[in-house]
């Protein structure tokens, strides 16, 4: 096909999408609503994982050891530990580290309370092992065979429900899914419609290009074009738009409240829209470009 | 050319609209084609352009047996005959060049040729200085001018012409029909479908007379045929 049919052809199919002001407006704003959303969705579902990450990167399990172990045996012990699968690092606190932590955690801003205890350490016998774990979902699992391991006294699983997190995890996926996937089938089904009501309103001029001898894909580009550009303006400017107002918030958060800021780290705009920007638009032209076709292969038998 | 042979067509609702139609209409001839209402006329001109199917017989166009022709040939196969209708058939929304250059679009001619040929169609029917009016801005006669050079400004052999002064007051029909002679004497064959017994009695062509679907007589006329 030549590039002025073609060209020829996309200025029909802008025509179509013009003259059907209304439909092709329902349909892009239908589009637009579909792909904010689940640009909403995306940046809320990418900073709420990487912030159960590195959540998850804090929870430990602490495993400590039978009073007057040597310390080569406390080595092997976390050797062992470490050449679990599921464990990410080992880390080896003293029994003075463990004091300093807990001066911290219990006596923060009341030192001198702590001086009482002077040089006799309460907690002796809290050497331990931290055990940081690559997936908390292992926990469980990772627990019980460390229980098992010669030598060790007791092992504590870390506060954070790491089980409540997964699965909340899960039924956000799901809800979020199901949504978009509504709003895409409105989308396509209102591109039908536009589609639709361009070929009615065609329809003579359809039929006498026939007669002249116009090729099935003569006939049919116009429309194509006409959802590819329905889907394409439908994904460009909610990615403006969530540009703008992810932008906008992580500035927002970060000068005004900096306790929020310091607790949730914002993944980088251009992190987010690097996965963003291809998936919008290869979903809006990929909804145009089938829902046309669906459309023709029923309404414009050539 | 043009050959029927055997040809009929009986409609899905039953309706036989032609029967055991012979034909042969020779390159460049001029032919009428004339027929009471529901005749079959029309049901012949789709025929040819194989805008349906025929139930028996065969038919030749251009030396090719349309039959045989598939679906994905027809629009190549159809760009070799020129129609022209009734009711024109223009589009309303576009002026007298887009409305013939859209027939070259059509067809994917290249830009430069659309340039060069509608300017030429639209002396050749008369029109070159209307080339920016809307259809409803012309006259009946003038709108089938802009229809007749739609119809040939991609080359056909042959222009089709179903009922093409039907609309038109006696004037403008004639000079319709002298553009279709002129049309005629440059080498394109040339098939009208009329009810208007004006012109085959003064053109002296080939007349082909229709009655229920059946070919009654096809002759050189000098006078009046007692068709309707
Ligand atoms: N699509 C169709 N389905 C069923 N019957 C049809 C169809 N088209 C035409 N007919 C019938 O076939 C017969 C021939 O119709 P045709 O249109 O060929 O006549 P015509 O000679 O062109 O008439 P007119 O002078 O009124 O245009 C008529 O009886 C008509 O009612
Ligand atoms: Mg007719």
């Amino acid at each position: 096909m030549r590039i002025s049919t073609f060209l020829y052809n996309v200025r029909q199919g802008f025509a179509n999408i013009w003259r059907n002001k209304m439909f092709s407006l329902a349909s892009i704003a239908t589009m637009t609503a579909c792909i904010f959303l689940f640009g909403v969705f995306y940046s809320l579902g990418v900073n709420f994982g990487s912030m159960v990450r590195s959540a998850e990167e804090n929870v430990a399990v602490t495993v400590f050891f039978d009073e007057g172990l040597s310390d080569s045996e406390i080595k092997t012990i976390g050797r062992e530990i470490q050449s679990r699968e599921a464990v990410e690092r080992v880390k080896y606190v003293s029994a003075e580290e463990a004091w300093d932590y807990m001066k911290e955690d219990f006596f923060g801003g009341n030192e001198e309370l702590a001086e009482s205890f002077a040089d006799d350490n309460p907690m002796k016998n809290s050497d331990n092992f931290e055990v940081y774990l690559k997936d908390v979902s292992q926990q469980d699992e990772l627990v019980t065979y460390i229980k098992g391991i010669p030598g060790v006294r007791k092992v504590n699983q870390s506060e954070m429900a790491a089980n409540i997190l997964t699965d909340f995890n899960k039924l956000i996926i799901y809800i979020f899914v199901g949504i978009i996937v509504i709003l895409l089938a409105v989308a396509a089904f209102l591109i039908s419609n536009t589609i639709t009501v361009g070929i009615s309103v065609r329809r003579e001029e359809i039929a006498i290009m026939k007669l002249i001898g116009a090729k099935d894909t003569f006939v049919r580009q116009p429309f194509i074009v006409e959802g590819v550009a329905i889907g394409l303006i439908g994904s460009i400017v909610p990615l403006l738009l969530l540009h703008m107002v992810y932008g906008g918030i992580i500035k927002y958060v970060t000068e005004n409240f900096n306790l929020l800021s310091s607790l949730m780290v914002f993944v980088p705009v251009n992190d987010v829209f690097r996965v963003l920007v291809p998936v919008s638009l290869i979903l809006g032209v990929g909804i145009g470009f089938v829902g046309s076709r669906i459309t023709l292969k029923r309404h414009l038998k050539v | 050319m043009i050959k029927l042979e055997h040809v009929s067509k009986t409609y899905e609702a039953g309706v036989q609209a032609i029967t055991d139609v012979n034909l042969h209409i020779r390159p460049g001839e001029f032919v009428f084609i004339i027929g009471a209402t529901g005749s079959g006329k029309s049901t012949i001109i789709k025929l040819l352009q194989k805008e349906l199917t025929p139930t028996h017989g065969k038919i030749i166009v251009n030396g090719r047996d349309i039959a045989k022709i598939t679906r994905k040939q027809i629009p190549k196969f159809r760009r070799n005959i020129g129609v022209v209708f009734q009711n024109f058939r223009l589009l309303p929304d576009r002026n007298v060049y887009e409305n013939v250059a859209f027939a070259m679009r059509v067809v994917e001619a290249p830009k430069r040729e659309i340039k060069k040929r509608v300017p030429q169609m639209l002396s050749l029917v008369g029109l070159a200085h209307k080339y920016r009016s809307l259809p409803k801005q012309l006259s009946g006669g003038e709108q089938q001018r802009v229809a007749i050079a739609r119809a040939l400004v991609n080359e056909p052999k042959i222009l089709l012409a179903d009922e093409p002064t039907g609309n038109l007051d006696n004037q403008h029909a004639w000079e319709i029909m002298r553009l279709l002679e002129e049309i005629n004497e440059r080498g394109t064959t040339v098939v009208v479908v009329t009810h208007n017994m004006d012109f085959v009695r003064q053109m002296n062509k080939r007349v082909i007379t229709i009655k229920k679907g059946v070919v009654v007589s096809d002759e050189q006329v000098e006078e009046a045929t007692d068709a309707d």
